[in-house]
């Protein structure tokens, strides 16, 4: 029991020193910068300490669940040897995390307002709705193909940095040609693709294909799935911008 | 009490709709497809209802605690009567350079709500396990926190100044490509993750709330155009200083091991 007590003690003590720095900094700007009290300091208090056992909780929850998840999965395929249903996954992975990602559908609904305002779709409910919808799917549809290039990479051993070069120059050139309004959209929308808990899992997966085939090492090409859910986004997005626009 | 209670029990509910497409993809191929069941399942299923209620309650304890506060700073310190307040001379038009506790506060916010981000410690548990140890959790974190804030803070003086995004962002491609050629190879496809994973949960909101109070305030900005844009940033510098981190890391080996050949060689001409 004392055990117990103390391992979990650690785990909030770890939490806590993980939300130390930006105690500090809200404080010191606060109180140093702004000269002002800290407003309303005991609903802060409760917060911190919610904030402190729902990271604690998360840790414990990634350790047990969501990378023994990604692993067992990635191990189980790579017994399968079937790369069609590997890549079907990988879509539906992709594709499905992002579809009703909150983070995106904000996103989206910001960007079809501004595209309203700059009259590119007509000012009705009904415009704005299908141009946010349109793009939500371009942006999971992205998602879904960027984890499927990324497994076929991890399959194939292929260096990641040409891919992502090449990606680079595909959002430089799309830069060049999409309208003004969108790019900054674009350009965020590969930020918030990726979620606290497709992340680990996706994670896991990588790392977890690259220790079960043979040749491949989980350091070299483990990583870079996210890397690339984050890059081509911004490639469609802009691509969706040229077309609707 | 009784409506943060249910505030706690909403959150768990949506954050259910955001877990539930996940879960059920992956259990239906692991029935249907692979045909396995599924080892440990107690367990996993503890761990994801750990992963909910925690996720849960962090979401709950930031909208109660971290963002009105950090919302409300940085709607201060954007504001002009602030900036104006704080100068030795008389002003009517404010330069770049008045900016000066924006950029701070644009760094230490950056810095702060990265090492809190779950799921960068959750890749920095993953690096550390991959790499037998060579990178540790928190070597990984700091680097990517130093780049974020590095990011926001150029990002914010870009909001100020008005300089089109794209010249900061290409320009920052290429430099992370040459960085590519010379960093360790082994380093590379993390150190692209770091960019992706970075702003997510913590960090996203604060700093949106930044940029769209600088592009409201600073003269001349859209705050459609401008307002967005600084998560890019955050997503670009963490690549350059977690490449450097390795650099720094395998600079540092080398260097230790050419002392001991050193005194290798020392040892034997003495004998």
């Amino acid at each position: 029991m004392n055990q117990v007590i103390g391992k979990l003690f650690s785990i909030l003590l770890g939490s806590f020193r993980d939300l130390l720095p930006i105690i500090l900094v809200v404080a010191f700007f606060q109180l140093a910068v702004l000269q002002q009290p800290i407003p309303q300091l005991g609903s802060i208090l409760i917060g911190t300490l919610l904030v402190v056992l729902g990271l604690a909780f998360f840790i414990q929850g990634l350790e047990m669940a969501l990378f023994p998840i990604g692993e067992t999965i990635a191990y189980a395929f790579a017994d399968k040897g079937s790369s069609v249903w590997l890549l079907i996954f990988a879509f539906s992975l992709g594709f499905g995390t992002t579809v009703a990602e909150p983070a995106l559908i904000a996103v989206a609904d910001e960007a079809a307002r501004v595209a309203a305002v700059n009259g590119i779709v007509g000012n009705s409910d009904e415009a704005m709705a299908s141009y946010a919808f349109g793009l939500r799917m371009t942006v999971a549809f992205s998602v879904g193909l960027a984890i499927i290039i990324g497994v076929i990479r991890i399959i194939r051993g292929w260096p990641i940095q040409y891919l992502i070069i090449g990606g680079y120059l595909l959002v430089v050139a799309m830069t060049a040609i999409a309208p003004k309004e969108i790019i900054g959209i674009a350009y965020d929308s590969g930020g918030v693709t990726t979620s606290t808990v497709t992340v680990p899992l996706v994670t896991a997966l990588g790392v977890g294909l690259a220790s079960s085939i043979r040749g491949r090492n989980p350091m070299i090409d483990g990583f870079g799935l996210i890397a690339l859910a984050s890059l081509t986004p911004m490639i469609f997005v802009m691509a969706y911008g040229v077309i609707v626009h | 009490m009784i409506e943060l209670l249910l505030h706690i029990w909403n959150t768990i509910l949506a954050t259910l709709q955001d877990l539930l497409p996940i879960v059920l993809i992956i259990f239906g191929f692991q029935l249907f497809v692979l045909r396995k069941a599924i080892p440990h399942l107690k367990r996993i299923l503890i761990g994801l209802l750990y992963v909910l209620v925690g996720l849960a309650l962090f979401l709950v304890g930031l909208e109660q605690a971290l963002f009105p506060l950090g919302k409300i700073m940085a709607e201060q310190l954007t504001d002009p009567a602030f900036i104006m307040g704080g100068l030795a001379r008389t002003a009517d038009v404010l330069q770049w350079y008045d900016y000066g506790w924006v950029y701070i506060f644009a760094a230490a916010i950056g810095f702060s709500t990265t090492i809190a981000e779950p799921s960068l410690i959750a890749v920095a548990i993953k690096a550390r396990q991959v790499s037998a140890g060579a990178i540790t959790v928190w070597g990984l974190r700091i680097a990517v926190a130093i780049g974020v804030a590095i990011g926001i803070s150029l990002g914010s003086f870009r909001i100020v100044t008005g300089i089109p995004i794209q010249y900061f962002i290409i320009t920052g491609y290429v430099f992370v490509l040459i960085q590519t050629w010379f960093a360790p190879k082994s380093i590379v496809p993390l150190a692209f993750d770091s960019g992706g994973v970075t702003t997510s949960t913590v960090t996203v909101p604060l700093v949106a709330a930044l940029g769209l109070g600088l592009a409201n305030t600073v003269p001349g900005r859209n705050m459609m155009i401008d307002g967005f844009g600084l998560i890019a940033f955050a997503s670009l510098f963490p690549m350059m200083t977690v490449m450097g981190y390795a650099q720094i890391g395998e600079w540092r080996y080398k260097r230790a091991q050419r002392k001991y050949a050193e005194e290798d060689a020392k040892r034997e001409n003495n004998e």
